[in-house]
């Protein structure tokens, strides 16, 4: 098995086009890192707007701050990144005509399915950590530390620095989980497809399709918003937000809803399961003919 | 006849040159912080707003005069009212041309206070209207009512200590309306909670407070303007 992962991790790291995303991930980020660097100061001005009655000071500004709006803009486009490699684990094969020499080997088609999914997951972690060490680390050494701040949607948290780090940590995870839902979703459709453009557009349809369903505020589909792993995508928002007492005063070292986390995270893992079983399924029926 | 109506007419005068008279206690409150020439205190922020979260955060406090004031979170963010905060009571009684109308006695905390109306005379001063809760006795103000131009009415009560002597408090708490404070959605996209807005409406209408518990001052040692940059 070990071996197996080897050699699709292999695969994937001896193509070219895995780069592109990491190469895009550090663009974006170099990209963000400037204009803040030489304009943050009209940006924090726009934002700060809605607090004209207050007197904020000190460095808001800083680096758990750009990296949080880094995650805010990134993390939506990255599933596109992740799709490019799961989506072409099983058709690239086949558009290259080698799925069935691949199948001639000595393991069981459960076995090359898992090692592939498996080399899928750790290029999505690589990935992660990637922008962990161009939005996190990157941005706090240009930036400094400081307190975070951030605008929910009807009310404002101040997290202490100290305090920011280990929902950072969290954070990453959570985005992995995410992530990783997603290329279970590009693994399975790549079953289907003989060449990879058809797994990576379905991928991102089946996202777009159940991101727009999930913000519609129609009660008839609120049923089944629970359900979609979209929704659940976004929890690692819940990472920085924290409980407060009967005087809003907020406790460092809380979450405000760590049960909304641990749900989301189970309805993400049962994805994955759910997703990568039913690719182990089919693939085990399927008349492999390229 | 005429004995009567010249009583019926100097009488009132009387009593409202009696109601006016509170310049003195003004200017004995002025001297006693007139002492402090500048200060550097250490304390504890704590902000109970309701649309803002923030944990208990350690701050210093700079003041010098004739009306420099800074607050400052080690390495951290503080959010506080505009002027609300840094419109101490020297900044009440160091106004240059005032008018201190008497307005009743009263106890706050168990200290029996006069309540002094005073009215700047400059049309333009940042204060219009401040009440004061002045402790005769210790030559105190316990407690504020603040009516400014630009940032509306907020409550202040002080709580001496230690540093009564000086004036300085050891716990300051400002109250002011949150209802006319409001945050636009959508700046970071954040759309997904819960809360209704009916809830938050009814949230909206509740008392805003900053309290502030200093536990010690530097008092007279000099303090560089840079710190107020």
């Amino acid at each position: 098995m070990w071996k197996l992962l080897q050699i699709e991790l292999y695969k994937i790291f001896r193509r070219p086009r895995t780069y592109i995303a990491f190469g895009t991930i550090a663009a974006l980020i170099i990209i963000l890192q400037v204009g803040l660097k030489l304009d943050g100061q009209e940006y924090l001005d726009f934002m700060l707007n809605s607090l004209s009655k207050f007197d904020v000071s000190g460095t808001v500004l800083n680096g758990y701050m750009v990296c949080y709006v880094t995650l805010q803009m990134l993390l939506i486009n990255v599933p596109l990144l992740v799709t490019l490699i799961a989506g072409d684990m099983i058709s690239g094969e086949a558009n290259m005509g080698t799925l069935r020499f691949m199948l001639g080997k000595p393991y069981s088609r459960s076995q090359i399915l898992i090692a592939k999914f498996l080399a899928a997951s750790i290029y999505t972690f690589l990935l992660l950590i990637w922008l962990a060490i161009f939005a996190l680390l990157l941005n706090l050494v240009i930036f400094g530390t400081g307190d975070l701040m951030i605008f929910k949607s009807s009310y404002l948290v101040i997290i202490n620095h100290d305090d920011i780090f280990w929902r950072y940590m969290g954070a990453f995870c959570f985005a992995f989980l995410s992530m990783t839902t997603v290329a279970a979703v590009g693994f399975l459709l790549s079953i289907f497809a003989e060449n990879s453009i058809g797994p990576i557009v379905g991928t991102m349809s089946v996202i777009i399709f159940f991101t727009v369903i999930s913000t519609l505020n129609i009660p008839m589909y609120n049923v089944i918003k629970p359900f979609l792993f979209v929704t659940h995508m976004n929890v690692w928002k819940e990472f920085f937000d924290q409980k407060a007492d009967a005087h809003n005063v907020g406790i460092p070292g809380t979450l405000q809803n760590p049960q909304r986390i641990i749900n989301s995270a189970l309805v993400l893992l049962a994805h994955i399961v759910g997703l990568v079983s039913l690719a182990v399924y089919i693939f085990k029926k399927k008349d492999i003919l390229s | 006849m005429k004995k009567m109506l010249i009583l019926l007419f100097t009488v009132p005068f009387c009593f409202l040159a009696a109601a006016q008279d509170m310049t003195d206690l003004v200017k004995k409150v002025k001297t006693k912080l007139d002492q402090v020439n500048d200060y550097e205190a250490t304390g504890v922020l704590k902000t109970d707003i309701v649309f803002i979260k923030a944990p208990v955060s350690k701050i210093k406090v700079y003041f010098k005069k004739p009306d420099k004031f800074r607050l400052k979170k080690d390495g951290g963010i503080s959010i506080l009212p505009r002027g609300g905060v840094s419109v101490t009571v020297t900044n009440i009684v160091d106004i240059a041309s005032f008018v201190a109308l008497a307005a009743g006695e009263s106890t706050v905390d168990g200290y029996p206070v006069k309540i002094v109306k005073v009215l700047p005379s400059d049309e333009n001063n940042e204060i219009v209207l401040a009440t004061l809760y002045i402790d005769e006795k210790n030559v105190l103000v316990r407690r504020a009512t603040i009516t400014t131009r630009e940032n509306g009415t907020y409550d202040v009560s002080l709580s001496y200590g230690s540093y009564s002597n000086y004036g300085l408090p050891d716990k300051v708490v400002f109250s002011f309306n949150t209802k006319d404070y409001k945050l636009p959605k959508g700046i970071t996209l954040e759309f997904d909670d819960d809360v209704k807005s009916s809830d938050m409406d009814k949230l909206k209408n509740k008392k805003g407070k900053v309290e502030i518990t200093y536990s010690s001052y530097i008092i007279n040692k000099g303090i560089d303007d840079s710190v107020f940059k």
